[in-house]
């Protein structure tokens, strides 16, 4: 072997290596290096105020407002795509154009630039003139505000979340179903098992990696909402649906506390990372099938 | 005659018995039929519903796009405007250097695709293919990078490209997205999979190792390039949160950011021309899906699973 051919791995790895160090893992330091700062962006000069950041955090009415309702918005959002995606699963699991086309159009949502989906959301969520409005006028409901009550804003976010999600969960539970070997299935109609039960003893089960897969993934990216937030509703009315993204902008873009939006940033990598690492504990110990 | 008629008597009244007996057996069956049949229509119209769900907001975006701004206030609404307003597309163009936008978006979704074909590829084989010290050491750097999301670090990247002077630049952009964790963890299942003695007969032709990972290995992993070419590009078209954070002036801005001013520009939102702007957006995205759905599909849903 030459001294080239042990090189070579290196040479083909290093690139990448190279960039997700500079734009990865350093910035994860420099991060929490950060948070132990007081630093306004402009001043030459950073101060260093150890804890008091995460103090400062802690003890903001803002941020325990931010965190609950990020907290709130995740759990909706993850609960609901994740049950009604398996109810759609279990329904559209099926063969045929027509269920392809089915599939498709509620999977469309998810490559659609979160940008379109929250202006024509915006819309149809407007109190006055919004197609929602009129919709559940025809019910006879009295108009709602959506987005411009504290009261409804955040479950409005979840509705626009939930819809933009339920295709590609759909889509995912359909292939974990289908992944499920059929002659399980044969096994159980033999034994005469009724629906309930082959759900229970048989479906429920074998999904449960699919589920726990999706259920960290939506859980991870609901806890990083920006886009919506920042296009809908800027955190409003009244902080309602100010979340820990959007939270870290502001204070770190309009408001310029570096230090303090690092802060808040370490705190939501715990969280992410707490949940990465239970992912991968759960995986491999507990729902594999194989 | 008589025997006949009795015959013929015997005959209906047979007739009638087994049409009766076959009445009350066929009312079950067709009773059952009909059930089936409701079910059958129920479902479809469930199904109809669904599909209403999702196809009549952005029917309503359309809509909205072709009217004029007293039109989009009349109740009960009207789907197919008299006259389309064409004009509303010109003037969402020209609520900003939407030309400029719109090149900025191809620079960098293509570019970062460039970039990743170029590091992915390489680094996927040797992760799948070398055996080499400290390579899990180097694999579990790529394995954190995947599973932690990049919208956590936004901004000490802010301040680090600000310090390299790439703010407001089209590299600012491409830099932190030149390579993929998921796509060398994707191609690197791809190459795995590809027979040991294929490569063993290639190199017993004295093939050099490029020609065998450029001749050989790459077209066998086509289809999960194609994949995650397709994920990458909407993805990066697509994206507004970084474009956003990495740019305080137009020139590097993107198609997203300018559709999301449009807003902010009229004051009173102009929704006929905000929608307007947003098919401009969508329907590139929305053309490509209809023609290769099955491919984008697989794209985002199957590569999640394994």
């Amino acid at each position: 072997m030459t001294v080239w051919e042990k090189l070579r791995p290196y040479g083909m790895v290093a690139p990448s290596i190279v960039i997700f160090s500079m734009f990865f893992i350093y910035p994860i330091f420099y991060m929490i290096y950060l948070s132990f700062y007081d630093w306004n962006f402009i001043s030459p000069t950073k101060t260093f105020v150890g804890l008091q950041n995460f103090k400062d955090l802690l003890l903001d009415e803002d941020f325990r407002k931010v965190l609950s309702n990020t907290t709130v918005y995740t759990l909706l959002t993850v609960t609901l795509t994740t049950v009604l995606s398996l109810l759609l699963a279990l329904w559209l699991n099926r063969k045929g154009f027509f269920h392809a086309f089915v599939q498709g159009a509620i999977f469309s949502p998810h490559i659609i630039s979160l940008v379109s989906i929250s202006l024509l959301w915006s819309w149809l969520m407007d109190p006055e003139y919004g197609l929602l409005n009129w919709v559940i006028g025809l019910f006879g409901f009295d108009k709602l505000q959506w987005l411009s009550h504290p009261g409804t804003a955040l479950v409005s976010l979840v509705i626009v979340a939930v819809w933009k999600g339920l295709g590609y969960n759909t889509l995912v539970f359909i292939a974990g179903l289908q992944s499920i070997p059929s002659d399980i299935f044969e096994a159980a109609a033999l034994d005469q098992s009724k629906p309930w039960t082959t759900f229970r003893r048989i479906i429920l089960p074998m999904l449960s990696p699919t589920i726990f897969f999706l259920v960290i993934i939506n859980m991870i990216g609901s806890f990083q909402v920006f886009e919506t937030i920042a296009i809908m509703t800027q955190g409003g009315p009244v902080n309602s649906t100010n979340t820990l993204v959007y939270y870290i902008y502001e204070n770190g873009f309009r408001f310029f506390k570096i230090g303090y939006a690092s802060a808040a940033g370490v705190i939501l990598l715990a969280i992410v990372g707490a949940l990465t690492i239970i992912y991968f504990r759960l995986l491999s110990s507990r729902v594999h099938y194989r | 005659m008589k025997a006949t008629k009795s015959g013929l008597l015997v005959e209906t009244g047979d007739a009638a018995l087994t049409r009766g007996m076959e009445g009350s057996r066929g009312n079950r069956i067709s009773l059952i039929r009909a059930g089936r049949a409701a079910l059958r229509v129920l479902n479809w119209l469930c199904m109809l519903l669904l599909v209403l769900v999702f196809a009549l907001p952005f029917g309503w975006m359309i809509s909205t796009s072709l009217k004029t701004m007293p039109e989009t206030m009349i109740f009960p609404p009207e789907w197919i405007p008299k006259q389309p307003v064409w004009q509303n597309y010109a003037d969402a163009w020209n609520t900003g250097p939407f030309l400029r936008y719109f090149m900025n978006s191809v620079i960098i979704a293509i570019g970062i695709l460039i970039c990743q074909a170029l590091t992915i590829i390489p680094a996927a084989y040797a992760f799948a293919r070398y055996q080499f010290i400290g390579s899990k050491l180097l694999f579990s750097v790529v394995m954190v990078t995947l599973m932690i999301p990049a919208q956590l670090i936004f901004l000490p990247v802010y301040l680090e490209l600000s310090a390299l002077k790439l703010l407001n630049t089209h590299l600012g952009l491409i830099l932190p997205f030149a390579s993929s964790a998921f796509g060398i963890f994707l191609l690197r299942q791809g190459f795995m999979q590809v027979p040991e003695e294929l490569i063993e007969a290639a190199r017993l032709d004295q093939a050099k190792e490029w020609k065998i990972i450029a001749k050989l290995m790459v077209p066998m992993v086509k289809p999960v390039l194609i994949t995650f070419a397709l994920f990458s590009f909407i993805a990066h078209w697509n994206d507004y949160f970084w474009p956003l954070v990495m740019t305080t002036n137009e020139t590097a801005r993107t198609l997203p950011l300018g559709i999301a001013k449009i807003r902010e520009v009229e004051g009173v939102a102009t929704w006929n021309t905000l929608m307007a702007g947003n098919l401009i957006l969508v329907a590139p995205i929305l053309v490509v899906f209809f023609f290769s759905q099955r491919h984008i599909i697989r794209a985002f849903v199957y590569s999640g699973v394994k």
